[in-house]
């Protein structure tokens, strides 16, 4: 269990035709285990977003391939896909992305409301206790556009956990953050590996934070060095 | 995914363009309260002159018609078979104008389960005398109380009470054109000559106004009995045997069999006034032509909110893709915004449907031509209702549909590096 890798690319390739066209990841292979706490960093430009785009299933679009939890991904179909990403992969964007038509807890909830695997109390119940953990559960009620940017960070990460995900993927989770706000923010992934063995990936620029982790992986025009 | 979920995350989706919702599910509204006020109110009109002339039409109509005699005595003549003649200008003989054996045929028809009830009628050809002016005229014998069942014959008749015609005897029922001419008041004595050239006073008890002044200028009723006295017969003369049949679609099937089995002259509704069926049809299909037009346009009013808020939300709808929702759900949601729409407006337009029927309903109507309509006629049928909201569904559905497929379509990698 310990060294079962959660993620493992094998020569990734991706081009864009805009207009003519242009490499940006050139075989890109490398695999994450179960419970590593792991940050890409690189120039800006260097293709780590689109990388992690690939990784998280959601772009198709690219040459070689993905094993999520052992299992192949590329040329599964989209509902397939859609059912991967709800179950095992955990996903946190530079720019919160909370539906500002729901509550903080409504918010959390949301892939469960995919699933189904739990009855609604249960993941109301489990969605708290998430906010909890993550210190925020007085903003339960209120609409994701009542709170602060450091607070929506952490709703969406505790959206991110809410199936119990495999592996966890951040792209620039701290970038709007304040230091204050960013370590808060560390904390809460290393008590997540530690405590509850997942894996991690963080895109970030910031190396205070890339520092911290168990592995940096660094990105150079499409490769990794 | 479960209903439950889908329908949280539509109605949030929906309550966030709240104004352009309900401005689409107004237009879904006001299409189906007009299709269903239009529709009713026309097929209240159809049925209404239909009914001048359909209600008190019989279905079958048995008479017996003048006419020369098919076959001349050579042309039984076996001898002559293979020969020409030349026998021209044939006249009819002088036949008789009354059904022969009427009594036992109005029996048997009462006893047909087919018919709902009959009615015997004899005409006399009269003049009707103004001094030394005579008005050409026609008196019907009829059986007062079997018109007045199953021809509305109470309908028509006004200034008087048509059981009078019963219950006097030598009373008549003055065609209003006639009465208008001849200046007579009820209980006013009138003369009429018959072509036999007797002359008969009949006391005038009420007026008949049918909506057709050409029918009214001449038409006049009495009692079968009395027609029969102004024709000098007996009471088994009888000449016309209207039928009322239970449906009416089987009545040219049984003027036929009528004919064959009666030996008499038969005549269907439909023969005598195909014209109407197709003034009905033509009318019904503008309505619903405009009607569905209405709901079509509407469906347009909801395909642009709709696009305006997939505009507006793709971030929303990146994020559901981004966690696991597939394309599928997302147009399952989109779909149910749609005929969230579509249902609410529809069923809200039921009910304006229902007040603005009621309103034409109110309205005052008089026509000298229809004594018994006060207001505009207006069909209350449930069929326009549930036509008017089923259609009002489906084209929402469509209206939904296309949106909601360019939801599900919509690449999250693209939205979310967009920002
Ligand atoms: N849709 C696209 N069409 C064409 N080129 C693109 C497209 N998306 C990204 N690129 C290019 O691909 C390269 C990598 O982009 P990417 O977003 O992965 O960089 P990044 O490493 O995440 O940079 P940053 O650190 O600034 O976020 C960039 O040069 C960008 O211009
Ligand atoms: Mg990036």
């Amino acid at each position: 269990m310990e060294n079962k890798p959660s993620l493992v690319a094998t020569g990734i390739y991706k081009s864009f035709y805009d207009p003519a066209k242009v490499d940006i990841l050139k075989g890109i292979s490398f695999s994450i285990n179960r419970g590593e706490f792991c940050s890409i960093t690189g120039k800006s430009g260097c293709g780590k977003s689109t990388l992690l785009y690939i990784l998280s299933t959601m772009d198709t679009d690219y040459k070689g391939e993905l094993f999520i939890d052992s299992e192949l991904m590329t040329n599964k179909s989209e509902k397939e896909l859609a059912f991967v990403r709800n179950e095992k992969i955990g996903f946190v964007f530079q720019f919160h992305y909370l539906l500002n038509e729901f509550s903080v807890l409504k918010n959390v909830m949301l892939p469960g409301f995919k699933s189904s695997k739990h009855t609604e109390e249960e993941l109301e119940h489990k969605a708290y206790e998430l906010l909890k953990k993550l210190g925020i559960e007085k903003l339960s009620s209120k609409m994701a556009y009542q709170v602060s940017g450091g607070e929506k960070q952490r709703v969406a990460i505790a959206r991110s956990m809410i199936n119990d995900p495999v592996i966890l993927m951040c792209d620039e989770p701290t970038g709007n953050l304040d230091s204050k706000n960013t370590e808060i923010v560390f904390e809460i992934f290393k008590e997540l590996v530690h405590a509850f063995n997942k894996t991690i990936l963080v895109v970030t620029h910031d190396e205070n934070f890339s520092k911290k982790t168990h592995r940096i992986i660094t990105m150079r025009d499409g490769s990794i060095m | 995914m479960k209903v439950k979920h889908i329908y949280e995350i539509a109605k949030s989706l929906l309550l966030a363009r709240s104004r352009q919702s309900l401005v689409a599910a107004i237009g879904v509204t006001f299409s189906v309260a007009f299709f269903i006020s239009l529709l009713g109110f026309m097929e209240g009109l159809n049925s209404l002159l239909d009914g001048l002339v359909l209600n008190r039409t019989p279905h079958v109509r048995l008479y017996t018609e003048i006419r020369p005699s098919d076959f001349q005595p050579i042309d039984l003549s076996k001898t002559y078979q293979k020969q020409h003649n030349f026998i021209s200008s044939v006249k009819p003989t002088n036949a008789r104008k009354d059904i022969y054996n009427a009594l036992a045929i109005i029996s048997t028809l009462k006893a047909d389960t087919r018919v709902i009830g009959v009615a015997p009628k004899v005409t006399a050809q009269v003049f009707y005398n103004l001094g030394n002016i005579e008005l050409n005229g026609v008196i019907n014998g009829i059986d007062v109380l079997q018109e007045a069942i199953l021809f509305n014959f109470k309908d028509y008749v006004i200034g008087g009470d048509f059981k009078d015609l019963i219950n006097r005897s030598n009373s008549i029922i003055l065609g209003i054109g006639v009465a208008e001419k001849m200046l007579a008041k009820k209980g006013d004595i009138i003369t009429v000559t018959t072509l036999n050239g007797g002359q008969f006073s009949l006391k005038v008890v009420g007026f008949y106004q049918s909506g057709i002044a050409e029918l009214d200028k001449v038409h006049s009723f009495v009692s079968l009995s009395t027609g029969q006295k102004l024709l000098g017969e007996s009471s088994n003369f009888i000449s016309d045997i209207q039928i009322k049949v239970k449906d009416m679609s089987q009545a040219p099937a049984m003027a036929n069999e009528y004919r064959r089995v009666f030996g008499i002259d038969a005549e269907d509704i439909q023969t005598a006034n195909a014209q109407f069926e197709t003034g009905s049809r033509a009318r019904s299909i503008i309505s619903y032509a405009v009607g569905i037009t209405l709901l079509i346009v509407a469906g347009f009013g909801i395909y642009n909110i709709l696009n305006m808020m997939i505009y507006e939300k793709l971030d929303t709808i990146a994020i559901l893709k981004a966690t696991g929702f597939a394309g599928s759900d997302v147009k399952i949601i989109f779909i149910v915004i749609s005929l969230s729409i579509g249902i609410g407006g529809a069923l809200a337009g039921a009910l304006l449907g229902f007040i603005f029927s009621l309103i034409i309903d109110a309205i005052p109507f008089n026509s000298a031509a229809l004594p018994t309509v006060t207001t505009y006629p207006v069909n209350y049928g449930l069929q326009y209702y549930s036509i008017a909201m089923l259609f009002a569904v489906v084209t929402t559905y469509f209206a939904g549909w296309f949106p909601a497929k360019k939801a599900s379509s919509v690449d999250p990698v693209e939205i979310i590096r967009g920002k």
